[in-house]
């Protein structure tokens, strides 16, 4: 590509003239494809355009992979300067005391300007502490929305739908109409369980949703989660809900027209613009739960966030600190934004995509940020901090997945995976106890 | 055997000759094995630091897990099919190959093709084949599931319940099965192919990537065995009357004793071990726990940072092959023939 080819061109062009006076950071990501080209094209171009500072970037493999080599690095004190890490690690992260630089203090130790209220607190509260100290910097965010097949829609005469009452109604109604499957979901736990707790005000567990303390204990077998998964399971029975497999399998439904909702992250756009050429698709806020709340709060993010890791040179943490500022500044912001459909991370990047008019000809691209800001994050849709939490997912895939072949009922699967997962917190506490 | 030996008249070059294979098994095979014995006996973070030693602590929190003695079973059933069936279809498939006379080579290079094939690629193959929205043998399988319902049926003399299939799927199969609970209703198909719910079926799935990459490889062995043969035992065999299934279970068998139990020892090492990454690109160990064998419950722990929990469950997955090879070795390796 010719982005990549210009980052080498730059890198080839900076590299001899400074390559001894400069100091060297490195960043390891997990972006693979067209997102690691831009990544690497970041980096390129403040190297470049800085007189004492480059970043080297390595792609390092999937979120899992990339965590585990800055581990492993870490322990064998090679560690990168910065790593990037789903937002699932975050508590494995902040576990880790003496290996992490939070960035905000690393901002102020190292006199870089650095205004907090400039990101969006939906995107950065995930990852503060419970004062509000923001610990890494969110790179690559999105939230989930609710994907339709507008075209379908519109042939059938359906509305789209704003509630669940609504969306059960219109996949019922496209059923009798003959489509196969109306509506599927990816990475479950993420859309049907945290979002939709989020969403609705609801905590999906003890201590501020595990934020303020390890004693945190899951609540998501609560009436209204149960409720939410037995409709599911019912639509099933119905064929108005097809199971597609986790993570992002279940997209083929979507892009084949076997089904026309699907609930799944909003950076899904930029696959679809290139995929889906046959018809028309768009995006809408996730739908509500009447019986649980009369309006939506907020959605929670997912994606990753880059964390400082301690034990290089004093000096070398400088160039950290400018790096960091120059991802966050509004024109690289709205870049990543409008080209890969993550969600920008400053109001700024945010009003620079509206001014130059990204809105209004590719409509339905900001739904994840409205979903976002909707409201003030509440204590219960600021996000999650739950250890082991990798592994706790996995554990509600397995008993979902249970639920959906009829095997357990939602009652039954949510409690065998809230008593499952408190095992994996109470591990998480032991390993880190003081 | 021949009686004449040759060899060394010192010892320094033989030990220098095997040195670095030594050298490389210390390095690559023992220390590591050392070091997850070790790290097994501790509660470990994630980055180091303060590791806390808890003895038999984390084996006894995998013992006393249900689903941790499920996946024994899951990769038990795994196992054996894998095994039994890529040795099964090797042998036929050898067999057949060396009778070839005319493009021999050709057939041969084609059926050693998937041994060439990274186990991940294997397994991204066979998703796709048998994806339940883009597959085209799940398209197949769903054609033909519910006319093999409605034989089986004709065959078991069940009431017309399956003929309603037609109409809706599901419904059919419900009626038929709730009508029918005799012992042949085990032997319907699901309706529809859907891996992503019906555990059987993820398990056939990965049952058929694994035994397909692996089929290749003892293909080569079996056609190597059977080429040792002496064409004179079978001639000799073929002038005193016997048939070729007699002379295939008297001569045949029993001359590639040695080459079967050499596959036993790796099919079984390959399916307990190497089948990780067909696994991971396929289902993940799902739906639910159904394709969890001990090898991804391995890399579930570490893929979560519990290095500790996830070098216990090595270390318990490392004496069960050990275990098992010994028992090979002593009671099975009594009646091959050398």
């Amino acid at each position: 590509m010719s982005i990549s080819r210009l980052a080498l061109a730059a890198a080839i062009a900076a590299a001899p003239a400074f390559a001894i006076a400069k100091t060297e950071v490195q960043f390891w990501h997990a972006m693979g494809g067209q997102l690691g080209e831009i990544t690497d094209k970041f980096a390129a171009d403040f190297s470049a355009g800085h007189a004492s500072c480059t970043v080297t970037s390595s792609y390092k493999g999937n979120y899992t992979e990339t965590m585990n080599s800055a581990i492993a690095a870490f322990r064998a004190g090679e560690q990168p300067h910065i790593v990037q890490v789903f937002e699932v690690g975050t508590a494995t992260m902040m576990a880790a005391e003496g290996a992490i630089y939070p960035v905000e203090q690393l901002m102020t130790e190292t006199g870089t300007p650095f205004d907090r209220s400039a990101y969006l607190p939906a995107v950065i509260s995930y990852y503060t502490t419970p004062e509000g100290e923001l610990l890494s910097l969110p790179f690559n965010s999105s939230s989930p929305v609710l994907w339709y097949n507008k075209t379908k829609l519109d042939e059938l005469g359906i509305a789209v739908p704003a509630t669940w009452d609504e969306l059960e109604a219109a996949a019922a109604k496209a059923k009798e109409a003959g489509v196969e499957a109306p509506f599927s979901f990816g990475w479950q736990s993420w859309t049907q369980i945290e979002n939709y707790s989020a969403w609705h005000n609801l905590p999906t567990g003890t201590r501020e949703n595990g934020f303020a303390g390890l004693d945190t204990e899951f609540t998501f077998n609560n009436e209204h989660v149960v409720n939410h998964i037995a409709r599911i399971q019912r639509m099933g029975e119905q064929g108005l809900f097809k199971y597609g497999g986790r993570r992002g399998d279940s997209r083929a439904m979507f892009v084949n027209g076997e089904a026309i909702f699907w609930i799944n992250s909003s950076a899904y756009y930029g696959g679809f613009a290139q995929d889906i050429t046959d018809w028309e698709f768009a995006q809408t806020m996730m739908p509500l739960d009447t019986a649980v709340a009369d309006a939506p709060q907020n959605s929670i993010i997912g994606g990753a966030t880059l964390w400082v890791l301690r034990g290089r040179e004093a000096a070398e943490y400088k160039c950290v600190a400018e790096f960091l500022a120059f991802l966050s500044e509004a024109e690289n912001q709205a870049y990543w934004h409008q080209t890969t459909g993550y969600v920008p991370i400053t109001t700024a990047a945010y009003e620079l995509s509206r001014e130059q008019g990204f809105y209004e000809t590719s409509p339905g691209t900001d739904t994840a940020i409205k979903q976002l800001s909707l409201n003030e994050p509440t204590v219960n849709s600021k996000g999650l901090r739950y250890g082991n939490f990798v592994q706790i997912r996995d554990v509600i895939n397995e008993e979902l997945e249970a639920a959906w072949a009829g095997d357990k009922t939602a009652k039954e699967a949510l409690d065998t995976a809230v008593e499952r997962s408190n095992a994996l917190l109470r591990k998480f506490e032991a390993a880190h106890a003081r | 055997m021949a009686d004449r030996r040759t060899g060394f008249s010192g010892r320094a070059l033989p030990l220098m000759l095997v040195a670095p294979q030594i050298l490389v098994t210390l390095l690559f095979f023992v220390w590591p094995a050392v070091q997850g014995v070790y790290t097994s006996f501790f509660l470990d973070q994630g980055f180091g630091g303060n590791r806390a030693f808890v003895g038999f602590g984390n084996y006894a929190e995998l013992f006393a897990d249900p689903l941790y003695l499920q996946s024994f079973v899951t990769t038990l059933v795994f196992s054996a099919a894998v095994t039994v069936l890529a040795i099964g279809i090797a042998l036929v498939l050898a067999l057949a190959a060396n009778r070839v006379v005319r493009g021999a080579l050709g057939y041969r290079s084609m059926l050693i093709w998937p041994y060439a094939v990274a186990p991940a690629l294997a397994g991204v193959i066979w998703y796709f084949l048998l994806n339940p929205s883009v597959g085209v043998l799940a398209n197949w399988y769903d054609a033909v599931a519910p006319a093999a319902n409605a034989a089986l049926d004709g065959l078991t003399g069940a009431p017309a319940g399956a003929t309603g299939a037609e109409t809706g799927a599901e419904t059919g199969a419900e009626t038929a099965a709730s009508a029918d609970p005799g012992w042949w209703a085990w032997l319907r198909l699901p309706e529809e192919w859907n891996h992503y719910t019906d555990g059987r079926q993820a398990m056939a799935l990965v049952i058929i990537a694994s035994v397909w990459k692996q089929v290749s490889y003892n293909f080569l062995f079996f056609l190597a065995g059977l080429q040792s043969i002496p064409r004179s035992l079978i001639e000799a065999a073929a002038m005193d009357h016997a048939g070729p299934w007699r002379r295939f279970w008297s001569i045949t068998l029993p001359l590639l004793s040695p080459t079967t139990f050499f596959l036993l020892v790796v099919n079984i090492v390959y399916a307990f071990f190497d089948t990780f990454a067909t696994i991971h690109a396929t289902t993940s160990g799902g739906p639910a726990q159904a394709t969890t064998t001990l090898v991804y419950q391995v890399y579930r722990a570490y893929e979560s940072t519990d290095y500790s929990g996830s070098a216990a469950q090595s270390v318990v997955l490392m004496g069960l092959v050990i275990g098992m090879t010994m028992i090979q070795f002593r009671y099975v390796e009594r009646r091959v023939v050398y």
